[in-house]
C-alpha cells in the first residue's frame, strides 16, 4: 500500500474545501447539480436499497445505516461518463461493493468541490488524487470507528467490499453499522492508498449509472426541466453576424397572439461591462418572446417583424484565463469567399515567428527540393443534440437557474454583475447535458433566461430552436496551414516550416511534434479579426492542426520513400535521443508507443495489400492517440471499413465507457472530416438546421472501430478530446491511398471521390 | 384552441391546445412526457421519434389534430418496466453517451425489429439513418440492434 500524509486539519479541508481539482485551473469553481436523483449502478433492475439514515463522512460521500453509499460526482456530466467513473475511483479506495453505490451529481458548491468543470479533458485527471484520498480517508474513519466499537487496535482491522473484519476475534460488520460513529471521528493522519494491482473496481468496466434512466426517457436534461407555473421563452437574434437590433415593428400584434404573455428586448451585458473569458456572445441584444406553450411561442417568433441594423466596430475588454485582454470586433457583413481570399493573402506573407530552431532559412536556400502543401478547414457548429436552454426563476433578489452547462462557475459572476446582485444570491443547478463539445462552456443562455424571468416575474424555460442554436456563433474557427519541408541531395529531411493562421485565431502549437525532431524548424502564425464568434470545440486548434500535420507527414514520408509509420518513429527516436530545443511538450516514447500499438493491432504492412489505409497520430490534452483507418470508395462515396485505434491516457478507469468515448471521437472526426462545414453569406450562416448542415449518419459511420489502450500505471490523463484530432489525418491519408488524389481542403466530401 | 383526444401509452388523454400543434410539443408541454426529444423540428434528426399505431414517426412532423384514433407510444410507454428487448440490448451494450438522442434511436430500432426481426446492415442503415447521434454511438447502436433477436 502506498500512503499519503494527511494532517489533522485535512479533515476540515475535506469537509469544507475542494478536494482535487480545486486549485487546478485558476481557482474557479464549478458546479454540477442534478436534482439529487439517485442513479443505480450495479443491477439493472434494482438499485441499492435506501437506508433509514444517512451519515456524511466527507463532502464526497455519505453512508447509510444499511451500508449503501452515495458518492457525489463533482463535475458536470455531458456524456463523457464522469457520473460513473468518478464514483468508481472513490469506491475503489473506500473498498466498497460497487453494487452498494449510488452515484449523484454534486450540487454546485465551489467551497466543497472546487472547480466543477467539464472541458479540456481534465475531469478524471484533475479529480484522480482527490477522489482516491476522499475514499481512503473515509475508509480509515470507518476502521477507526470499528476499532472503538470492538476495542481492538485499528491496525488489526481489514476491509473488504464494504465490510470490516477483525481476524483475531473473528468479528465482522458492515460499514453501515459504524457510519454514525465514523461520521463524528476526526480525520486520520494517514490515508493509505491501494496499490494499482489491488484495484478491483478501477479498470473493470461498469455500466453507465444513468443508462436505465436514459433508455426509459426519464427527465434528466435541462430541456426537460419543469416547474409549476413555468412559462416558455424563446429568443430572436440578428440573422447576420455584424448586426444588432434596431426595432420591433409589430410588437402589439405579436403580443396579442394566443398564449403570448410578453414580447420585449433584452440586453445581456451592460454597456462597457467587462466580460469573462467565456462570455463570448455575438448577439447581446435580443428579442424575447414569452408564452404558455412552446409551439405558440414558435409561431409568435415567426410572426415577429424586426429591423436590424449594422453593428459598428468596437473593442471589448475581457478578463479571462490569460488575464485582461481586449478584442477588436470589426464591423461589416462577412462572406466565406472573402474569408478564403484573405486567408490566402495572409498565408503568402511572413507572419509572427513563434519558434525557431537552427537555421531554417539556410536549409531551405540550400535544399535540393522543397515540398510545400497548404491545408484549410471551415468554421464548424457544435450542434449538440440538446439545443441550448435554461430554466430561470428570479424572485426579488434571488436567482434560481437550472440547465445544461459545462462551467457554472464561469457564468455565475457574469449573471451577478449584470443583475447587480452578489454571487451568493445566484443558485445554479446543473442538469445532465445533451452533449457539450465545448459549446456549453459559454452559457450566455443562462443569463438570458434570468433576464427574461425577471422581466415577466415568473419562472421561465428558455429554449433555443435548432436554428437559433446553429446560427448563434461560438463556432470552431476556420483555419489554414502551410507546411514546407527542405530535403537535401541525399534525400534527407533538413528543415520544416509551418505557418498557420485562422479567423479569428491561429491554430498553431509551435512546440508539439514534429518540433524537437528536426534540426532546422520555423513556426509562424497569423490571424484575421472577425465579428463571427468562436469558442472551444472538442480539442480546440488541435482538431485542425493534427489533420494538416499528419497529412503533410504522410506526403513527406512518401516523398522520402519511407513507410509513414517508420518515418514518424524515426523522427520520434530523434526527439528522444537528441531533442532539438527545450520546450517540446510531448513524450516521444509514449508517442511512439501508440504508433507501435496501432501498427501491431491493425496488422499494418502484414498482408494489407488491397486495403487503402491511412495512419495518423497526435498528442493533445496530455494523452496520445493513433489511428489506422481503412477506406474503400463506392460510387464516389467513402466507406470507412474499419478504424483501429491506440490510446495512451494512463490508467483507464472504466475501460468499456472509455472505448465508447473513443469510438464517439472517431465517428465525430470522420463526420467532420467528410462533411462538417459552416459558411456565411453577408454575415448570415448559410446552414440553419440539419437539412443543410451535414451530420454523419449511421450508414456513414465506420463499420468497425477497434480501440486499444496502452497498459499503463501512469495517473490518468485526458480522453474526451485526444482521439478526435488525429482522425482528420487518417481520413485524408486513407482517401489518398484509395483514390491516388490528396485532399487538402475540408470538408473532404465537398466533391465526390474518384473511383 | 381545440380539445383533442388522444391515446398515449394505452391511456386516453384530453388536451386543450392549438390544433396545429405538433404532437411533439403536446407530449412535452401538455402531457409532461419529456422522454420524446426536440432536436430539429423539421424531421431531420429523429430525436422526436414515437410509434403511431406501431410505426416509427417523427412527432415534430405530426399535427396533433391528425392523430385521431391512432395509438401513440412514447419511450415512457415502450415497456412497463423499462425492459423491452431493445432497451435491454441498449444497456447491455452500454450504448448511450450523452443520451439525448437515444429515446428516438430506441423507438426507431424497436419499430424496425417489429417488422424485420433479423435486419441486415443495409436494412439497419436505412431504418436508422434519420436518427442523428451527435456523440457518435452508431457502432454500438448497430451492435445492440443485431443482438436483439440473435440466436444463441
Ligand atoms: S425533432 Fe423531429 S426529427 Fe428532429
Ligand atoms: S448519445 Fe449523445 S446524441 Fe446520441
Amino acid at each position: 500500500m502506498s500512503t499519503s500524509a494527511n494532517s489533522q486539519n485535512r479533515r476540515n479541508f475535506l469537509k469544507t474545501t475542494a478536494l482535487g481539482g480545486g486549485g487546478l485551473l485558476l481557482g474557479f469553481n464549478w458546479l454540477t447539480g442534478c436534482t439529487g436523483k439517485a442513479s443505480q449502478p450495479g443491477s439493472v433492475d434494482l438499485g441499492p436499497e435506501l437506508p433509514e439514515s444517512w451519515h456524511d463522512i466527507n463532502a464526497y460521500l455519505k453512508i447509510g445505516n444499511n451500508g449503501t453509499v452515495t458518492i457525489y460526482t463533482p463535475n458536470p456530466e455531458f456524456g463523457q461518463g464522469v457520473m460513473t467513473a468518478m464514483p468508481m475511483i472513490l469506491a475503489e479506495e473506500l473498498d466498497v461493493d460497487w453494487k452498494d453505490v449510488i452515484s449523484e451529481q454534486a450540487p454546485f458548491n465551489a467551497e466543497k468541490f472546487g472547480f466543477q468543470f467539464t472541458g479540456g479533458s481534465r475531469g478524471i485527471m484533475s479529480r484522480w488524487a482527490g477522489l482516491r484520498q476522499a475514499g481512503a480517508t473515509a475508509r480509515q474513519m470507518l476502521i477507526a470507528a470499528a476499532a472503538q466499537e470492538w476495542e481492538v487496535p485499528a491496525e488489526e482491522i481489514t476491509t473488504k467490499a464494504g465490510r470490516l473484519y477483525h481476524a483475531g476475534s473473528d468479528r465482522a460488520m458492515g460499514y453501515g453499522d459504524v457510519a454514525t460513529v465514523a461520521a463524528e471521528l476526526p480525520m486520520p493522519e494517514e490515508a493509505p492508498l491501494k496499490d494499482l494491482k489491488d484495484f478491483s473496481i478501477i479498470g473493470k468496466s461498469k455500466k453507465n449509472v444513468q443508462g436505465r434512466e436514459i433508455v426509459t426517457g426519464k427527465p434528466l436534461f435541462g430541456i426537460d426541466y419543469h416547474k409549476e407555473g413555468m412559462l416558455t421563452a424563446m429568443i430572436v437574434h440578428p440573422p447576420s453576424f455584424g448586426q444588432r437590433l434596431e426595432r420591433i415593428r409589430n410588437l402589439d400584434e405579436v403580443k396579442a397572439m394566443p398564449g403570448i404573455k410578453d414580447v420585449f428586448a433584452i440586453k445581456t451585458y451592460k454597456d462597457g461591462q467587462e466580460k469573462g473569458g467565456f462570455d463570448t456572445n455575438a448577439f447581446p441584444e435580443l428579442v424575447a418572446v414569452v408564452g404558455d406553450a412552446t409551439w405558440r411561442v414558435m409561431k409568435a417568433k415567426k410572426a415577429l417583424l424586426v429591423d436590424w441594423q449594422e453593428q459598428e466596430a468596437f473593442e471589448e475588454s475581457i478578463n479571462g484565463f490569460r488575464g485582461k485582454t481586449s478584442r477588436k470586433v470589426p464591423a461589416g457583413l462577412e462572406n466565406s469567399a472573402e474569408h478564403s481570399k484573405r486567408m490566402e493573402e495572409m498565408a503568402a506573407q511572413p507572419a509572427r515567428e513563434v519558434r525557431k530552431d537552427g537555421n531554417p532559412e539556410l536549409a531551405f536556400r540550400t535544399a535540393d527540393r522543397v515540398l510545400e502543401r497548404s491545408y484549410s478547414a471551415p468554421f464548424l457548429a457544435h450542434n449538440c443534440m440538446e439545443p441550448m436552454n435554461a430554466f430561470a426563476h428570479v424572485e426579488g433578489d434571488q436567482v434560481w437557474i437550472a440547465g445544461p452547462l459545462q462551467a457554472p462557475g464561469l457564468i455565475e459572476p457574469t449573471i451577478a454583475a449584470r443583475m447587480d446582485l452578489p454571487v451568493e444570491n445566484i443558485d445554479i443547478e446543473m442538469t445532465r447535458m445533451g452533449g457539450g463539445f465545448g459549446r456549453r462552456a459559454y452559457s450566455h443562455y443562462m443569463l438570458e433566461a434570468a433576464l427574461i424571468s425577471k422581466e415577466v416575474a415568473a419562472p421561465v424555460k428558455l429554449i433555443y430552436s435548432r436554428e437559433d442554436d446553429m446560427t448563434n456563433g461560438i463556432y470552431r474557427p476556420t483555419y489554414q496551414a502551410t507546411y514546407r519541408a527542405a530535403i537535401d541531395a541525399n534525400g534527407e529531411l533538413t528543415a520544416l516550416h509551418v505557418k498557420a493562421g485562422g479567423i479569428p485565431e491561429s491554430p498553431l502549437f509551435a512546440n508539439r511534434f514534429p518540433a524537437g525532431s528536426i534540426d532546422n524548424y520555423l513556426a509562424e502564425e497569423w490571424s484575421i479579426d472577425s465579428n463571427i464568434t468562436i469558442g472551444a470545440f472538442r480539442a480546440p486548434r488541435s482538431n485542425f492542426m493534427a489533420g494538416a500535420e499528419q497529412a503533410f507527414l504522410d506526403e513527406l514520408a512518401e516523398e522520402l520513400g519511407k513507410d509513414p509509420i517508420d518515418f514518424r518513429l524515426e523522427l520520434l527516436q530523434k526527439a528522444k535521443d537528441k531533442p532539438v530545443g527545450e520546450r517540446n511538450d510531448y513524450d516521444p516514447e509514449r508517442y511512439a508507443g501508440v504508433l507501435k500499438l496501432v501498427r501491431d493491432k491493425s496488422g499494418w504492412g502484414q498482408g494489407d495489400e488491397g486495403i487503402s489505409r491511412g495512419v495518423s497520430a497526435y498528442f493533445c490534452h496530455n494523452s496520445y492517440a493513433a489511428h489506422v483507418l481503412d477506406l474503400t470508395v463506392e460510387n464516389g462515396k467513402p466507406v470507412v471499413q474499419k478504424v483501429t485505434c491506440a490510446i495512451d491516457c494512463g490508467v483507464v478507469v472504466n475501460p468499456d465507457a472509455a472505448a465508447n468515448m473513443a469510438e464517439g471521437g472517431i465517428v465525430d472526426g470522420v463526420g467532420n472530416a467528410f462533411f462538417g462545414e459552416m459558411t456565411f453569406t453577408d454575415g448570415k450562416p448559410d446552414k440553419q438546421n440539419f437539412d443543410s448542415y451535414r451530420m454523419i449518419r449511421m450508414s456513414e459511420a465506420p463499420k468497425v472501430i477497434d480501440v486499444h489502450f496502452v497498459a499503463s500505471e501512469v495517473d490518468p490523463t485526458g480522453l474526451g478530446e485526444p482521439p478526435f484530432p488525429p482522425v482528420f489525418g487518417a481520413v485524408a491519408n486513407a482517401i489518398y491511398r484509395a483514390t491516388g488524389e490528396r485532399r487538402y481542403k475540408q470538408p473532404f466530401m465537398g466533391k465526390p471521390l474518384k473511383g | 384552441m381545440a380539445t383533442i383526444n388522444l391515446t398515449v401509452n394505452g391511456k386516453s388523454r384530453s388536451v386543450d391546445v392549438d390544433a396545429d400543434t405538433p404532437l411533439l410539443w403536446v407530449l412535452r408541454d401538455q402531457l409532461q412526457l419529456v422522454g420524446t426529444k426536440y432536436g430539429c423540428g423539421i424531421g431531420s434528426c429523429g430525436a422526436c421519434t414515437v410509434h403511431v399505431d406501431g410505426l416509427a414517426m417523427r412527432s415534430c412532423q405530426l399535427r396533433v389534430e391528425q392523430i385521431g384514433e391512432q395509438k401513440v407510444t412514447t419511450i415512457e410507454g415502450l415497456s412497463e418496466h423499462g425492459d423491452h428487448p431493445v432497451q435491454r440490448a441498449w444497456l447491455a451494450h452500454d450504448v448511450p453517451q450523452c443520451g439525448y438522442c437515444q429515446a428516438g434511436q430506441i423507438m426507431s430500432a424497436s419499430s424496425l425489429l417489429e417488422n424485420t426481426p433479423h435486419p441486415s446492415d443495409v436494412e439497419i442503415d436505412a431504418a436508422m439513418n434519420g436518427n442523428i447521434c451527435r456523440c457518435g454511438t452508431y457502432t454500438r447502436i448497430k451492435a445492440a440492434i443485431k443482438s436483439v433477436n440473435a440466436v444463441g
